[in-house]
Formats: structure tokens, C-alpha cells, sequence
């Protein structure tokens, strides 16, 4: 979806994905799809983790030692 | 896309330059001569949007190019260990969301609340001009210099570039201010939640619907954490309007109404359940509550200072600068400078920028926009804070934040008092407000959570509902504020136990294995004691806890500013960029000087109400003469207030010898510096983006 407005052109899809993408982040988990891309461009003979393996593997990862968020 | 696209391009940089820095003099004389009437709160808006915007343009450049070379051709840790995982190049607006995420928390909220006891003015300045010189470069260097050794820690890079004194030394510091830092937050929600069952229905709500949450993500659909915190917020504004029903129930208020002892037992049981629980029940879904609530509570008081544009009925400054205020006791220096640490510069960032941040970074110029720039958000968000203490009527802020010490238990007795200090308030504003805030009393609520709570019910009742929503935007604040404290206590708790578990498996090897249960029992249990003992402490203390812990906290959070801006002056003169090293250096000797004399005060003034000692001595003699001191009710009490005063002298005693040691470990690692003709840092440099398969 495109948007015209102040003489800009805004991308709406990309800019939703791009919250939700931030949204995910914020609370340690990246972006499953790039995850897979990377995976198929570097690994190409190992099979990615399935998304709820790695959204787990993340969550463990977020509070294992470190985690620390400030005051 | 990115933020850069939507701002001008090519435009005059100087006259934009020129524009901002009228903007900024034009706004700050608005406010610094404001005298005979009250003053908008767009005022320190325009204020502290354009000083921060100056300070982006012109010194986040200058230490960009000048100091760091920043270089996009150099590969970042993300780009050669990239795994998709840990190490992961990211969009850099992206990365800005998940960095101000990780640093913005409660204390940047507190700490200029506290210090509006002096009027807006000496806080605004400090946050300012703290921010622009101190914090944002803290936060902008750690991150670069981190970047490049490979994404390590603030600890392993003190170790490597200052030795293995100075990385101990820090590691130890970094623990105490944890124990102070869990337990001065932990202190203000039992000051928020005390006799309000309000609020303590719907801090208890969060329980189980994390629960709910956690076992959506857990066995349901484990990627839709958004969808499912979604539901989790709209859960809580449910919870929030039940609880006004609790309140007013004869029969469900009593048993939702705790003490404030009561309270804190809960909080030190709850820590210890849920820092042993699995991660994924309780401590990462509410993380996702609290992380999503903060950032949309921050976004919509920043939409309701624009859209009301509230008057500040606070003094610019307020006679409370001799040091005599109840709020905190002290003079203005050092002690405004140790009570608003978060929003100026907090030392808690660096290991937040040395965390997984330079992991994430996928080019590093990048770090500018990151790391200065995101601590100037948060600079924002204290400022905010400063506003909403500040649009409050001057005699309920004294009301709600001075000790019942002070002001006696009673509306009446707290109007006569405040008014006597020139702060004109009747009992029955005082009566009003905290009906308005569906409250028993709002007197003697220290700890900044209510008070801001107050200035945002205020800010956002005026945007919607009015009057009659008034009670449901307070205990939204109060619960947003809660929530997220109680997040730090249990990921900060789940830190300490790991730290702890480290140091121990020097002595046992065994105790270092964290999947051990006893190992992790008795770890945690450490932890827990830790900072629960100051806890205790601090809700039996009857000046109110925040006015002895408050500094305390201050202190030790700017000592580790002073440790992470002079390992960031030692790296610059082992990169042999000497000649730019006052850019950390000057900002170090600040807060060494501000730790370090304020730190003397509480130990040796002679005044009672600052030194410890001089507390513990007064209390001492009157005990061994048979006399009581109130409160103390008996010989016991008198002796507990001794050794409480004892051992907050030897924490302060402790953070001293911290900061002076590695003030001589720095000056030792800079004259070998320099006495090295050539470049002596420990970088981390890939040729290659490295390709490693998966271990």
C-alpha cells in the first residue's frame, strides 16, 4: 500500500513492517525472516529453526545472565 | 526507510543551526526570568527540544568525525559474526526502538520529581546540560568502543584496556549499585501501593495475566507476542476500572488495603518466586507489558503536554536550594546533581550500550544516531517528568513528597506546615485531590510514582474524560510505573543471582553451574537479601525511606559514570586521540568531584538530617543516656536506627573507595599511555565478514 502525502511517497506496508519489526526487537526478539534468510544465503545445507523453536531460543536468550534493562 | 528520509536535505545547515540556537535562548530566558507569573510548560519544551537538537548537529558530529572516525567501511561485529540471531545487522530506526527501550525505566522519571523541591530551573539546567555533554557522549562512546572489541562488555573492556584492579573493582561496583538500585525501586511501589487497594488490585492483575500471556506464547502461538500483548494491555485497562469497583466495595477494599511492612515482605517472597520461575510464565511476558506500556505512556504524555499545554505552577526556584528541603536534604551542589541521575547521565547505560546493542549495529556511524541519540529521548522523557511534578499546585507537590515527619498525619496539620513554608494550600485541596485520584489521602507519598502520577492524571484528564476520569488515568500511571519497576526488580534480581553465582564459583566450583537448583536457590536467595535488606530498611525509616536511599542510589549510579567515562578517557589516549580526551575526560571529573563530595557529606556533616554518622552518634549518645529519640519506641529501635545509619555509611564508604581507586587506575593507565609512542587499545578488527558455521 502507497501513500501520497506532503510530497512524500510513504510505503505503508513497509512502514508497518518496520514497527512491528521494532516492536519484536524491543522485547528481544528479531526478525524471523531475515533470520531464514540468512540461514538459506550462509547455511544453505542446515535447516533453519521453525519460528516457535526460535522464538523460544530467544526468549532463553534474553534473560540468560544478561537481560539487564536500566533503572 | 529511514528517519533521515523525512527531514530536510541540503538545506542551509547553518541558518537551520542559527534558527535553533535563537530558539533555545529565546526559550530558556523565558523561563530562567519568569518571576511575577506562571510560566508554559511549551516553554521548556521548545527549551529542551532545540538544546538537544544542537547538541545533535553540532557535537554528536564533532565526536563522530573529529574524535571517533567513524567509518562505514569498517565491518561491525553484526556484519562478521551475523547468525541471525545474536548478531543480527539491523535497520538502524529499528535499532534506535530497541535501545531506548533498553535504557528508559523509572529512574529518569523519580529523580526530577524529586528535584522539582527547588523549582523547575536548576533541574532543567542540569538535565540539559547534563545530557548534551555527560550522558549522551557516555552512552555514544561505550557503544563505539564496544563496537569495536567485538560487541564485549564495559566490565571486559575495563579489564583489558585498565587491568585486572580496575576491572574488579568495577565488577564489585556494578553489584552494590544493583542491590541499591533494586531496592530504592522496590521502595517506590510500596510507597505507591501502601493503603491504596486501587492500586494494589491492579498491580496483582498483572500476575495472571502474564500467566495468560506467558502460556499463549508457551503452547498456543509462540511467534504472536504482539497480538497476545495486545490483549494482555487491553486486559489491563479492564483490571484498572474493576479496581475502582475494589475500592469502593465494603467488603473486597479491606482485604486489598496492605501496609506498607506488609508489602514489602510480599515484594521480597515475590522476587525470589519469580526470579527461580521459568522465564517464559511470568518475568518475559510482563517484560512485554511493561515495554509496550512505557513506550505508549511516554508517547501519549508527550502528546498531552502539546495538546494542553499545561502552566507550571512550580517556582523556577524555590528557597528549598539552601538545602533545606524535606523532599531530599542537601544543597544544591552536589546534591541535585546525584538525585537526577537517568534523563542527565546514568552510568546503568553503559552496560546497556555494551550490551546487545553493538551486536546489533550494522554500520558505525550508525552509533550517532544510536547512541547519543537515544539517550537524548530519554533526556526528553525527564524533562516530561519535570512538567508533570511541576503543572501540580506547589503545596500538594510538598504534601504528597515530604515525610510524615514533617507534616503530621493529617490534612490539616500537612496545609498548616506547607503553607508555613510558603506554599499556600488549604486541607481542603488537599482532601479534594485525593478523592479526585479515587485516594484515602495523598500525604507523605514519596518516591516521585505518585506525584507523577498526579501531573499525568492532570496532563491527560484534560485531553480525555476530565474530572471524572481523573482516578483512572492516576492508577494507569501508578500501574505503568509499577509494572515496569517490578520488571527491572526480577530481570535485575535474575542479573545480581548470575553475578553472584560467578564470584561464588571462584571459592566452588560447583555453585557456578546455573542449572543447578541449590547453586541457583542459594544465589538468588543472596540477591534477594541483598537488596530486600535495604528495603526493609527503607520502609521502616521515619523520614520515608527515599529521602536516605534516594541518595544512596544517586551516588551510585553516578560513580558508574565516573568509571565508564574514565575507561572512555583512557581509550582515547590509547588511541592516541589525547588531545580530544577532555570530551570524556571533563565530564569524569564532574561527577568524580559530584560522587565524591557528596558522598564526604553523608558521611561526615555535621547536619542530621545528611550525615550518617552524625545521626548515629546523636542516637547512640541519647541511647546510652536511657533517653528515647522519636520515632524510636524503644531500645531496640534505637539500636536498629544505629546500625542502619552504620552500614549506609560503610556502602558510601565502599562507593568512595571505588570511585578514588579508579581515578588512580585511570591516571596510571593514561600517563602509560602516553609514555607509549605507539597505539596501545585492545580493538578488534575484521578484514573480512567471517563465516563460521554453528556450533
Amino acid at each position: 500500500m502507497i501513500c501520497h502525502c506532503f510530497g512524500h511517497t510513504l510505503d505503508i506496508t513497509a512502514l508497518s513492517q518496520k514497527i512491528g519489526q521494532t516492536a519484536r526487537l524491543m522485547v528481544g526478539v528479531p526478525d524471523y525472516d531475515t533470520y531464514v534468510q540468512h540461514m538459506q544465503n550462509t547455511h544453505p545445507t542446515q535447516t533453519p529453526m521453525t519460528r516457535p523453536a526460535f522464538f523460544a531460543n530467544r526468549q532463553a536468550a534474553r534473560f540468560a545472565g544478561g537481560g539487564m534493562r536500566c533503572c | 526507510m529511514t528517519l533521515s528520509d523525512f527531514l530536510p536535505k541540503r538545506r542551509n545547515q547553518t541558518a537551520i543551526s542559527i534558527l535553533l540556537t535563537l530558539l533555545a535562548t529565546i526559550s530558556l530566558g523565558v523561563i530562567a526570568t519568569a518571576r511575577a507569573e506562571p510560566v508554559n510548560a511549551v516553554w521548556l519544551v521548545a527549551a529542551a527540544l532545540s538544546v538537544h537538537a544542537l547538541g545533535y548537529r553540532i557535537y554528536s558530529r564533532f565526536i563522530a568525525t573529529r574524535v571517533l572516525a567513524l567509518n562505514p567501511a569498517r565491518i561491525t561485529p553484526a556484519q562478521a559474526h551475523n547468525d541471525g540471531l545474536d548478531y543480527v545487522p539491523t535497520n538502524r530506526a529499528v535499532l534506535f526502538g530497541h535501545h531506548f527501550a533498553a535504557i528508559a525505566g523509572a529512574g529518569p522519571l523519580v529523580g526530577p520529581v524529586l528535584a522539582a523541591q527547588m523549582g523547575y530551573l536548576p533541574g532543567t539546567l542540569w538535565i540539559l546540560g547534563g545530557v548534551v555533554f555527560a550522558g549522551s557522549v557516555q552512552d555514544f562512546l561505550v557503544l563505539v568502543f564496544s563496537v569495536r572489541r567485538d560487541g564485549r562488555s564495559l566490565g571486559d573492556m575495563i579489564r583489558s584496556e585498565m587491568g585486572a584492579l580496575a576491572g574488579t573493582v568495577a565488577s564489585v561496583g556494578v553489584l552494590m549499585i544493583m542491590m541499591i538500585l533494586l531496592a530504592v525501586l522496590a521502595l517506590i511501589v510500596v510507597k505507591a501501593l501502601a493503603h491504596s487497594p486501587w492500586g494494589v488490585f491492579t498491580v496483582a492483575a498483572t500476575l495472571p495475566i502474564a500467566v495468560l500471556m506467558g502460556c499463549y506464547c508457551r503452547f498456543f502461538r509462540p511467534h504472536g507476542v504482539l497480538e497476545i500483548s495486545g490483549v494482555g494491555v487491553a486486559l489491563l485497562l479492564g483490571a484498572i476500572f474493576l479496581g475502582g469497583q475494589v475500592a469502593a466495595s465494603p467488603y473486597w477494599a479491606p482485604v486489598f488495603t496492605l501496609s506498607a511492612p506488609t508489602l514489602c515482605w510480599l515484594l521480597i517472597g515475590y522476587g525470589f518466586i519469580a526470579s527461580v520461575l521459568p522465564v517464559w510464565l511470568l518475568l518475559a511476558p510482563r517484560d512485554y507489558l511493561s515495554t509496550f506500556l512505557k513506550i505508549g505512556t511516554i508517547a501519549a504524555l508527550a502528546v498531552g503536554i502539546l495538546v494542553v499545554h499545561p502552566v507550571l505552577h512550580m517556582p523556577p526556584i524555590t528557597r528549598f536550594i539552601d538545602g533545606s528541603g524535606p523532599v531530599f536534604a542537601g544543597k544544591i551542589f552536589p546534591f541535585l546533581f546525584i538525585t537526577i541521575a537517568c534523563g542527565a547521565v546514568s552510568g546503568f547505560h553503559a552496560l546497556v550500550s555494551s550490551g546487545t546493542t553493538p551486536k546489533l549495529l550494522a554500520s558505525e556511524p550508525d552509533a550517532r544516531l544510536i547512541g547519543y541519540g537515544a539517550m537524548l529521548t530519554e533526556s526528553f522523557v525527564a524533562i516530561m517528568a519535570l512538567i508533570a511534578a511541576s503543572v501540580i499546585d506547589p503545596g500538594a507537590y510538598f504534601a504528597m513528597n515530604a515525610p510524615a515527619a514533617l507534616i503530621g498525619h493529617t490534612a490539616t496539620d500537612a496545609a498548616r506546615t506547607i503553607s508555613g513554608w510558603g506554599f499556600a494550600i488549604t486541607p481542603d485541596t488537599l482532601n479534594g485531590l485525593a478523592h479526585d485520584v479515587g485516594e484515602q489521602t495523598i500525604l507523605s507519598r514519596a518516591g516521585g510514582a505518585p506525584t507523577l502520577a498526579v501531573g499525568m492524571a492532570h496532563i491527560l484528564s484534560s485531553v480525555i474524560g476530565g474530572r471524572a476520569l481523573m482516578a483512572f488515568w492516576y492508577h494507569f500511571a501508578i500501574l505503568f510505573e509499577a509494572l515496569f519497576i517490578l520488571t527491572t526488580v526480577d530481570a535485575g534480581t535474575r542479573v545480581a543471582r548470575f553475578m553472584i553465582q560467578d564470584a561464588l564459583g571462584a571459592l566452588a566450583p560447583a555453585l557456578r553451574r546455573t542449572d543447578s537448583w541449590p547453586a541457583n536457590v542459594l544465589a538468588t536467595a543472596i540477591a534477594v537479601g541483598g537488596w530486600g535488606f535495604f528495603l526493609v530498611q527503607g520502609v521502616n525509616d521515619p523520614l520515608g525511606g527515599i529521602n536516605t536511599l534516594w541518595p544512596l542510589f544517586g551516588i551510585a549510579n553516578q560513580m558508574l559514570a565516573a568509571i565508564a567515562l574514565i575507561f572512555c578517557t583512557v581509550v582515547l589516549f590509547r588511541m592516541k586521540r589525547g588531545r580530544y580526551a577532555w570530551i570524556a575526560g571533563l565530564p569524569a571529573a564532574w561527577l568524580s568531584l559530584c560522587t565524591l563530595t557528596a558522598g564526604f557529606q553523608k558521611l561526615f556533616s555535621p547536619d542530621i538530617k545528611i550525615g550518617f554518622l552524625t545521626h548515629a552518634q546523636t542516637y547512640a549518645a541519647s541511647r546510652d543516656s536511657g533517653t528515647l529519640l522519636a520515632p524510636a519506641t524503644s531500645i531496640a529501635d534505637m539500636t536498629r536506627i544505629i546500625t542502619n545509619d552504620r552500614i549506609d555509611a560503610a556502602m558510601i564508604g565502599l562507593f568512595m573507595a571505588v570511585v578514588i581507586t579508579m581515578i588512580l587506575c585511570g591516571i596510571a593507565a593514561i600517563r602509560a599511555a602516553r609514555a607509549n609512542p605507539s597505539l596501545s587499545i585492545r580493538e578488534v578488527v575484521h578484514d573480512l565478514p567471517l563465516l563460521r558455521p554453528h556450533t
